[in-house]
């Protein structure tokens, strides 16, 4: 079996930019003296009039980006997560969620697959904060075929849009020829009856990996990516939890106020399941090598198997 | 406009700020009397605007960062035309448009939501930017507090435009003395504003906010100025042309009852009367 391709979602980020900015003129990228980091760099080099730099500044530039959009630009406001969501998070609800203006917030080393800088720069929060603000649409991509899509698709859409990209090389699972990004419709990677796995980000090539290793149990798992955590597709998790009767959602979040809990939101008022919730159980991250703490924290394929395995026991 | 023309505009626009507030029962009269002049300058002579085109793309921007002080803006709109000036009663009430803080997708004329102090003057320099980045002509201005000039964003904001040389950009601060808590050298220091302004490479110029001709005569010093973006440090008098109102820290937030309302509107219509005599 050949090696599988790994590229992290923060360079599809980088690259979708730029062929967005070959494309149109209305489009404009902001950074806060993180243009190598959040991938932007690559932007600077081939639209250098288009890309703003804006210092170590990340309220500032949140409304930075407001005034463009309310100007009629596109503005893609690229900083880390911890603060894109967490610093700026008043910044975003109040000058871009409150009057709805077209803001692209690209936000990188999401989770604690940031690694070795630790758990300052391991934003496991972003989701549960971004969920907050009505209107705000949060995509988390998996791949680097889905992230480049969700960019373009981010783009199109008018109105202000939360992008979570990783830090950390993630397998290439989707083949650019069949797959279609929709905003808003999850995709069922893997049908089964016994257990639905509802995964966003690098959990879910971790999930179908799981997957396989609860086949030889006997365990027949359904895994759907869930790549817009809002709106939530709820008629396909609703579909999915009625034929399984077992709900375990996987996110590299905190499990309070992430997928887990949206999709708990969901199920408790509409169809009361059984949910298992993998993710970060109320603790901060530390540092370490990327795969170390996806292990530790048991986000990986055999973290993500074992407690299935548990739950559906 | 002539300075007297605009005196007595000025004087109804304070009428629409007792009045709206006093009507609301809430809201903020000291800072938005303080900036009255100001605000009918901008609407009546300085800015590229239509009423009966509040969207027109070439328009000057304006943003509130002292969103507060929205009767002052609201007051300001009806009396230029974009909404009648009946309408500034239901200020703050159930099903306005006139939301307690400016809400760009309710108000005829509002370029920007604002409220959330330290915010504002960064939107508008990104405005600023946009018109620079596609080589459009129009120009922003935005109106701080002095209160709101402790807010770290402020300076972000000063820091961003004084680097990008944003010459079509001007910031005025409007600066009564007063917040919420006291007097602004007693609640933490901003002073000296100007020279902060001059340390982050903007072109200051201080004037009396009651003078129409310093407020004329810094405008167009705003627009000669290239290269570097403007501050506007207007020293005013917080609460003014309300007798009981003026200088006192106690009506930053609060609404006349009806009495002090009489009393309010009898002395700007005293004012209004002088103005006429001139």
């Amino acid at each position: 079996m050949s090696e599988v391709e790994k590229i992290a979602t923060r360079a599809s980020y980088g690259n979708a930019l730029v062929e967005l900015g070959n494309e149109h003129d209305d489009l404009v990228v902001l950074t806060a003296d993180l243009a190598a980091a959040t991938m932007t760099g690559i932007f600077a080099k081939a639209h250098p009039d288009k890309h703003i730099n804006c210092g170590i500044a990340e309220a500032n530039m949140t409304c930075i980006a407001a005034g463009l959009a309310a100007t009629g630009k596109v503005p893609f406001a690229s900083s880390f997560a911890m603060f894109s969501a967490g610093r700026a998070f008043e910044q975003v609800r109040n000058s871009i969620g409150y009057p709805h203006l077209n803001v692209k917030i690209g936000a990188t080393h999401a989770g604690v697959s940031v690694g070795e800088d630790g758990a300052s720069h391991q934003c496991n929060e972003d989701i549960a904060l971004m969920r907050t603000i009505p209107g705000m649409v949060i995509i988390n991509p998996a791949d680097d075929v889905e992230a480049r899509a969700a960019v373009r698709a981010a783009y199109e859409y008018v109105g202000p849009v939360y992008m979570r990209f990783g830090r950390a090389a993630v397998p290439v699972f989707n083949d650019e020829k069949t797959y279609k990004f929709e905003m808003g419709k999850g995709i069922v990677l893997r049908e089964g009856k016994d257990v639905s796995i509802i995964a966003t980000g690098l959990t879910v090539p971790a999930s179908m990996e799981a997957a396989e290793m609860l086949a030889k149990d006997g365990i027949d798992a359904e895994v759907i990516n869930i790549h817009t955590i809002k709106p939530l597709d709820e008629e396909l998790i609703l579909k999915s939890a009625k034929k399984t009767g077992r709900v375990v959602t996987a996110e590299e979040h905190s499990v309070i106020g992430g997928l887990g809990s949206a999709v708990c939101d969901v199920l408790s008022e509409k169809m009361p399941t059984p949910v298992f919730k993998i993710g970060m159980h109320d603790v901060f991250g530390e540092s370490g090598a990327a795969a170390q703490l996806l292990h530790k924290y048991k986000l990986d394929a055999e973290g993500i198997y074992e407690q299935v395995k548990q739950f559906v026991k | 406009m002539n300075n007297l023309d605009l005196a007595k505009t000025a004087n109804e626009v304070r009428k629409g700020i007792v009045t709206s507030v006093h009507s609301a029962k809430a809201g903020h009269p000291g800072g938005s009397l303080s900036c009255a002049d100001l605000m009918t300058f901008l609407y009546f002579e300085e800015m590229n605007i239509d009423p009966k085109n509040p969207k027109k793309e070439d328009r000057d921007r304006f943003v509130l960062s002292k969103g507060h002080c929205a009767p002052a803006l609201y007051s300001t709109l009806a009396h230029r035309g974009y909404f009648p000036v009946e309408e500034l009663t239901t200020l703050r009430k159930l099903g306005s448009h006139l939301q307690g803080h400016p809400c760009m997708q309710h108000t005829p004329g509002v370029d920007m939501s604002s409220g959330s102090l330290g915010q504002g003057i960064s939107v508008a320099a990104g405005m600023a930017l946009s018109a620079k980045l596609s080589n459009d002509s129009y120009r922003v201005y935005t109106l701080l507090g002095d209160g709101e000039i402790a807010e770290g964003q402020v300076w972000e904001a000063a820091m961003f435009a004084g680097h990008k040389k944003l010459d079509n950009f001007v910031v005025i601060v409007d600066n009564n003395g007063l917040q919420i808590d006291g007097k602004i050298e007693d609640v933490c220091n901003p002073y000296p504003i100007d020279k902060k302004f001059e340390a982050f490479n903007f072109h200051v110029i201080n004037i009396d906010a009651h003078d129409f001709d310093q407020i004329r005569a810094a405008f167009e010093e705003a627009k000669k100025t290239k290269g570097m973006p403007t501050a506007i440090i207007m020293k005013s008098v917080k609460g003014k042309g309300v007798s009981f109102m003026e200088n006192q820290a106690g009506w930053h937030g609060k609404a006349p009852n009806d009495e002090q309302y009489e009393q309010a509107m009898k002395d700007l219509e005293k004012v209004g009367e002088a103005l006429c005599q001139k």
